[in-house]
């Protein structure tokens, strides 16, 4: 296997709720340090696919392949521990709870032995400060800090380090832009840069359209459940792809769309 | 503690001539706190989990009076009797957390629900079986040792209020669950997206309430020589005020047993204070009222603090 296959594939998914057809037959693919732009209005099925990438719902139809092999997450903990880690804008973080308890919260590291096995909290502060830092999160000195003072921008570097640190191979990023400022977004821009320099295949979930031509490799449109487009990196131009999203076919650029941004 | 030290020095000074700093004045207020602090503290762990338990106080009446009728009407062995009445708690928490967990209804109206069937089942079957609903009590010397003795004034409830705390801080500091209750109660999407088994944490501690609820049973029975099974209704709602003035946030997610436990103290020394104090004990609800909505501002001024961005 050389290092530019797929990380992870999906083939011909579908996806039917109490007869509502959610997904149409999508095929998409992750590459190892590449970003996967999954763009589509609301309810294009963006948070359906998630949902399935992550392991929270099996597909009706279709398969997912996992390194080239069919696979089924049976929960969000299995699809983990095969490397796929989901990063949700809202979610992620226990705003009460400390930087390091956050860090390490479900994997707690401990010391000692039996019913005496107590949480290793020095440890675990050394090391969710050094993996913080890796991703620029530098303002954050103290491991006690709570979460809760820390800016958006700043949980989805904690959010996203905290997968890697685990053994992300795949990072699902959902919305990772969208409320937040200008700058706040440039910085988690430039986290799934760094991201992407280490191998990891990325998946951006986004309705922006300026965010997703800024960083994507790959880009998929999705449109009412169905991939209405899937190109590379300079294949179409801004005004095309918001043509895609709008439910055009992309060929006449539409100038009366804004994007927003 | 600030506030402790300074409810503390004003009862000292109102009720000094009544004796309130000496060893029985002493004796007494912490007496008061141990009791309210054992339950109050596994109270305030459910509360940071995000949870409420209002059943404390039947399951304090239900396992005095099932203490009292076993060991003395039927004659049973007491240890068997505590074992009994552990169990009986035990159950009582598991069917909280159960219906709690598996219904997501509010556990507000799950455990008081369970407070009132539990109150009418152990006053029903005790008007039946003994045609009484308070009885004496039989016990050894080693059920007295461990519930009863006293020093002075001073009730066993004390070690237990003390090395419960220790114990809990542990708990809630050093270990991976005790990681788990902040989060469950901070954040439950994210605890259980992060692999917490958040269900698993609310029933551990809905049966650990009810265990604490026993132990406070068990020591009053064995105090004061009787089971009664209307008692305990008390402290369906001193615990949670105590464990509230003592820090921990009403929504969950924040709190620690060492600020129970100093809520517990005030609880005493205010409690026993007027009394010494000499002033009519129906001011006590007053004085409770004005300190919990104090606490309750200025625990939600304290989260603002400690959460805006810096």
């Amino acid at each position: 296997m050389t290092q530019s296959d797929p990380i992870l594939q999906l083939i011909g998914v579908s996806k039917i709720f109490a007869g509502t057809q959610a997904l149409r037959n999508v095929t998409i693919s992750v590459r190892p340090g590449a970003v996967l732009c999954l763009l589509g209005d609301n309810g294009a099925g963006k948070s359906t696919l998630i949902k399935i990438l992550s392991g929270v719902h099996p597909p009706s139809a279709g398969a997912m392949l996992v390194d080239g092999v069919e696979t089924r997450f049976s929960s969000p903990r299995e699809a983990r521990a095969k490397g796929v880690a989901t990063v949700h804008q809202d979610v992620g973080a226990i705003p009460l709870m400390s930087v390091t308890r956050n860090f390490f919260l479900g994997a707690e590291p401990t010391r000692g032995w039996g019913p005496f096995r107590l949480f290793d909290s020095s440890a675990a502060a050394v090391a969710a400060l050094a993996a913080i830092r890796e991703f620029g999160l530098t303002r954050v000195t103290d491991g006690e800090q709570l979460v809760g003072t820390l800016s958006g921008g700043e949980r989805q570097a904690l959010s996203i380090a905290r997968a890697m640190y685990f053994g992300a191979r795949v990072l699902i990023l959902d919305e990772p832009t969208s409320a937040l400022g200008v700058k706040e977004a440039a910085k988690v821009l430039s986290l799934v840069k760094a991201a992407r320099t280490r191998g990891i295949g990325i998946v951006f979930i986004t309705h922006n359209a300026r965010h997703a031509m800024a960083i994507g490799d790959d880009f998929v449109v999705l449109n009412q459940g169905a991939v209405a487009a899937s190109f590379r990196r300079g294949e179409k131009t801004r005004e095309e792809v918001l043509d895609l999203m709008a439910g055009g076919d992309g060929s006449e650029p539409r100038p009366d769309l804004e994007d927003d941004a | 503690m600030f506030a402790a030290s300074f409810v503390y020095l004003f009862f000292a000074v109102c009720a000094w001539r009544a004796g309130f700093v000496s060893l029985n004045g002493t004796a007494a207020w912490l007496d008061t706190s141990a009791e309210v602090g054992i339950v109050a503290l596994a109270v305030g762990l459910l509360m940071i989990a995000g949870e409420f338990d209002l059943s404390i106080g039947s399951v304090i009446g239900a396992t005095s009076i099932l203490f009292a009728i076993g060991t003395n009407h039927y004659q049973m062995n007491p240890w068997i009797m505590l074992a009994m009445c552990f169990a009986l708690g035990a159950v009582t928490g598991l069917v909280n957390g159960a219906i709690t967990v598996k219904t997501r209804l509010p556990s507000f109206i799950v455990t008081l629900a369970t407070n009132y069937a539990l109150i009418g089942a152990a006053l029903g079957f005790s008007r039946l079986l003994t045609n009484t609903t308070s009885s004496s009590i039989q016990t050894t010397p080693g059920v007295e040792l461990l519930f009863g003795s006293q020093w002075g004034q001073a009730n066993v409830a004390v070690l237990w209020w003390l090395a419960l705390t220790v114990v809990a801080t542990i708990v809630l500091w050093r270990t991976p669950f005790g990681n788990w209750v902040y989060a469950t109660g901070g954040n439950e999407s994210a605890a259980r997206g992060a692999g917490v088994p958040t269900g698993f944490v609310k029933i551990v501690l809905f049966i650990v309430t009810s265990l604490t609820a026993t132990l406070l049973g068990v020591i009053q029975a064995v105090e004061f020589h009787s089971g009664n099974a209307a008692n305990g209704q008390g402290y369906v709602f001193e615990a949670p005020i105590v464990a509230v003035i003592g820090g921990v946030l009403l929504g969950g997610g924040y709190g620690s047993p060492l600020g129970v436990f100093f809520g517990s103290i005030i609880f005493g020394v205010i409690t026993v204070g007027i009394f010494y104090a000499g002033w009519n004990t129906d001011w006590l609800m007053l004085f409770l009222g004005a300190l919990l909505l104090a606490a309750v501002l200025a625990n939600s001024y304290f989260r603002r603090l400690a959460l805006s961005e810096g």
